[in-house]
């Protein structure tokens, strides 16, 4: 094949090289051109199957996340059963594994936290949607809004230790509960502030596809800003909103390190918001280079699955419902 | 015909099972240019298309039937040797943005990775310029990105980026549909002189265009080739009822 | 009548000032924050405390080399691990659009950018650490990779999606192979984009603790043996916080500041060169 495609080479197009000088060097040009190409196309036929390569490694980890978790946890799955995670009492030293202040600890925290930022989240979504989506003043406040999600989170561990601790503590004793400073209370906060960009964000750019003639239709109507808002563009968004705040969830449900640093580290079951507590992702980021025995250290990746397994689900949702909303 | 470059035999090509075009047979002869026009959807574009091979870059597109190149079939041949002797310029003039205009005339050597002596590459870029009648028009301005030129010296730029490569075969995919009239007409008149040294193919959903830039045309409708002939021919007399329709403009 | 519209239009007022009262309430907690950290950490911060590392306790003085170069070290390695297979899976997303790997791919790349960093690290222990036979900084570097796979993966998509059609047909109508088209034009025309994406995954795996509690593990010591325990500057920030130690305090208060202000500058980076290179088309 290769031999015709030289040939013809040879024999190139001799008038078409008329006002370049010398025909020769063209011709050598493709000739060379040609004779590259076979080089080329083993490249090519092996650069597409890297890529192929490629797209199979990213099913291959999550589905070896996965694995890894679930073999990992099967000791403490056999044993332990189902108990396991309605267990009330966490004891390594009597080899007892209940999980169950955790789970409360985390869903006490998420929740908490979402209910604290919900109104901060969507007013911000508000503010950079409808009233003001130009200009320096929004431009200000969404990057700054933005910057939120990119300090790390022992930062805000280490600010909540010093700072928002003391507070909380004065605060405590103010209203006649032990003045421990930290616990859920405190966690929840803290996470609170952390997850305000993932539904501010979202929220503002689905606000911003809401259609203006539904808004000039209902102002036509006489209605004020604040019933556009609530009658036209929430009922509009509402799905938009809600994959924003389960997106914000996601994020709380798996905070470890902030938490870790303000929650108080009890295993114990929390009685109040203003208990100290422990988290899925706190306890296993304080015992699990502690974890001495098979059965304790599988009982802490069993958690690493629960909370893998809920992350996931309540992502998927908020992008499933997202997904939906956008091709409306 | 003698001097025959292109010639389909019973050539077929389908979008998933979409038969887009319908066993076409057609002999383009060298060094003239060929108009192929027909109502829009009737697969004049995919026929051009399938000639370079650029059909099969669209997921599930298929083809069959014979397509050959000087006796050759390209789909015996790697879509590589096909695209470097069949040059083609398209609709929309896309002149590489992260190039400059000199990188872009010579975008088929550098981007293949062959190395050129200075003096090759320099005399390549003019000539090639030259060729589109741009030369003067940016032999200042070789260094700035190729977006900065208007639609029409865009289009030109990608012209001269299909000549540089030598190639046998010029593909044109309604070449002047997003230019201007005054640019249109510098476009056509490229294609006499550009017909000396190459094969032209243009579609275009023009007929004027296609009565004024043509030696023969090939008239498309529902994926069929209803007619192929000299252009007078045609225009004056068409032998299809389906031709007399389009050309009198009973449809479009 | 009258007085009612009156009343429907102050109280729409009212709820205006209320939202925008709220959402500069956003402001004050990140402000806050960099404010007290700045004000509690710069004063730390000087030669000695830049090229020394920790002190035991009660001996004054020390500094965090042994963080920032590991620091350094693991975000480094991470990197390249990362950004080739990262750059190259949103490749074949974006030239991909249909086939049911892509559909699972993406799946999968959406998965892990959820999945919550502890978890990571758990599993780059059982993938690393115990392999190894002990922690390292490379077993932390790849938890670290593995979370700045989806953010390079999506932007590169994503920035591939938005490049014209005609800009790969021009390629492809030139002879040029496959390959070429995509390391020379596309990846090209696109650069700022998918440069934007790995400046962002590094501004997030820089502060990132959790995955390096068992991976890493923490070193006093300065090192640059990749296969040996390393410290880096959150996990450092993350111990000394929670000691009961005043000289160690102030250590994580300095190395506090110079992490701050390295993601947020990193982020601040990002958006001027998203904004400044973009190619026109």
């Amino acid at each position: 094949m290769s031999e015709t495609f030289k040939k013809d080479a040879i024999t190139l197009n001799e008038e078409s090289l008329g006002v370049i000088d010398s025909k020769k060097t063209a011709e050598s040009l493709s000739a060379r051109a040609l004779k590259r190409s076979g080089g080329q196309i083993r490249m090519e036929g092996f650069f597409k199957k890297m890529l192929i390569l490629m797209g199979l490694i990213m099913v291959i980890l999550v589905f070896g996340i996965l694995i890894t978790l679930i073999v990992e946890s099967m000791p403490s799955i056999k044993v332990l059963g189902m108990r396991y995670l309605w267990g009330r009492t966490w004891d390594p030293v009597q080899d007892i594994y209940g999980a169950f202040p955790f789970l409360l600890g985390t869903l006490l925290t998420s929740f908490l936290a979402l209910i604290i930022s919900i109104p901060f989240s969507i007013s911000v979504a508000i503010f950079l949607g409808e009233y003001f989506p130009k200009g320096w003043f929004s431009s200000f406040l969404k990057n700054t809004v933005e910057l939120i999600a990119a300090v790390p989170s022992v930062i805000y561990g280490f600010w909540g230790l010093a700072v928002l601790v003391p507070i909380v503590r004065t605060f405590q004793s103010k209203i006649g509960v032990p003045p421990l400073g930290v616990g859920i209370f405190t966690a929840s906060l803290i996470l609170a502030v952390m997850i305000i960009p993932y539904a501010a964000s979202l929220g503002r750019s689905v606000i911003q596809m809401v259609p203006s003639s539904l808004k000039e239709g209902a102002y036509a109507l006489g209605a004020t800003r604040w019933e556009v808002i609530r009658s036209v563009i929430i009922p509009y968004t509402k799905s938009g909103l809600f994959a924003g705040i389960l997106l914000s969830l996601g994020r709380a449900l798996g905070e470890t390190m902030a938490v870790t640093m303000v929650i108080g580290n009890t295993s114990h079951l929390p009685t109040s918001i203003f208990s100290p507590g422990n988290t899925m992702a706190s306890v296993i980021a304080n015992e699990f280079t502690e974890a001495d025995n098979p059965i304790y250290l599988s009982a802490l990746i069993e958690l690493g699955l629960v909370l893998f397994l809920v992350t996931t689900v309540v992502n998927m949702i908020g992008k499933k419902v997202i997904g939906r909303f956008t091709n409306e | 015909m003698e001097n025959t470059v292109i010639k389909s035999k019973n050539f077929n090509a389908y979008f998933g099972d979409n038969h887009v075009v319908k066993n076409v047979n057609i002999e383009i002869p060298k060094n003239h240019v060929i108009a192929v026009m027909g109502p829009s959807g009737c697969g004049k574009t995919t026929y051009l298309r399938c000639i370079n091979r650029m059909h099969e870059l669209i997921p599930g597109a298929t083809s069959n039937g014979e397509m050959d190149l000087n006796g050759e079939n390209v789909y015996d041949m790697h879509p590589i040797f096909v695209r470097l002797k069949i040059g083609m310029v398209f609709q929309r003039p896309n002149p590489f943005p992260n190039l400059s205009i000199h990188d872009n005339v010579i975008a088929g050597y550098k981007l293949n990775g062959i190395k050129l002596h200075k003096d090759d590459r320099e005399r390549i870029v003019e000539h090639s310029l030259k060729r589109v009648a741009l030369w003067n028009e940016v032999k200042d301005s070789l260094t700035k990105k190729g977006s900065f030129l208007s639609g029409g010296q865009q289009q030109r730029l990608c012209i001269a980026r299909a000549v540089a490569m030598e190639p046998e075969v010029l593909l044109f995919d309604e070449p002047t549909s997003a230019l201007d009239p005054i640019s249109t007409s510098t476009v056509e008149e490229l294609f006499h002189e550009l017909k000396t040294n190459y094969t032209l193919i243009i579609v275009t959903h023009n007929m004027q265009q296609a009565a004024r830039v043509s030696d023969r045309t090939a008239f498309f409708y529902m994926g069929e080739l209803v007619e192929y002939d000299d252009t007078k021919q045609m225009f004056t007399n068409p032998k299809d009822s389906r031709t007399q329709n389009y050309i009198t403009g009973r449809f479009s | 009548m009258k007085t009612s519209i009156r009343l429907r239009i102050n109280k729409s007022k009212l709820v205006q000032w209320v939202i925008i009262l709220l959402a500069f309430a956003c402001v004050i907690p990140l402000l806050a924050i960099l404010f007290y950290i700045i004000k509690a950490g710069i004063t730390k911060i000087n030669w000695n405390f830049l090229t020394n590392i920790p002190k035991p306790v009660g001996e004054v003085g020390g500094g965090i080399a042994n963080a920032l170069v590991g620091s350094i070290i693991i975000i480094g390695v991470a990197a390249i691990i990362a950004i080739p297979l990262g750059i190259l899976s949103g490749v074949y997303l974006s030239e991909n659009k249909k086939s049911l790997l892509a559909y699972w791919c993406r799946l999968c790349v959406d998965v892990l950018q959820g999945v919550p960093s502890i978890v990571i690290g758990i599993v780059a222990y059982f993938w690393m650490v115990k392999p190894l036979g002990g922690f390292s900084a490379l077993s932390g570097s790849v938890a670290l990779s593995i979370m700045m796979l989806p953010i390079v993966i999506r932007s590169t998509e994503e920035t591939l999606k938005l490049l014209p059609d005609s800009l790969r047909e021009a390629a492809f109508a030139l002879g040029i192979p496959f390959h070429r088209v995509i390391l020379k034009v596309i990846i090209p025309c696109g650069f700022s984009g998918i440069l934007s994406g790995v400046m962002l995954s590094i501004a997030r795996i820089a502060g990132e603790t959790a995955p390096l509690l068992f991976t890493a593990f923490g070193n006093p010591y300065l090192t640059t043996n990749i296969t040996k325990p390393m410290h880096s500057l959150p996990l450092l920030i993350f111990n000394y916080a929670t000691s009961p130690y005043n000289d160690w305090h102030d250590l994580a208060w300095g190395a506090s500041v110079i992490l701050l202000v390295f993601v947020l500058v990193l982020n601040i980076f990002t958006k001027l060169i998203t904004q400044r290179w973009k190619i026109q088309l």
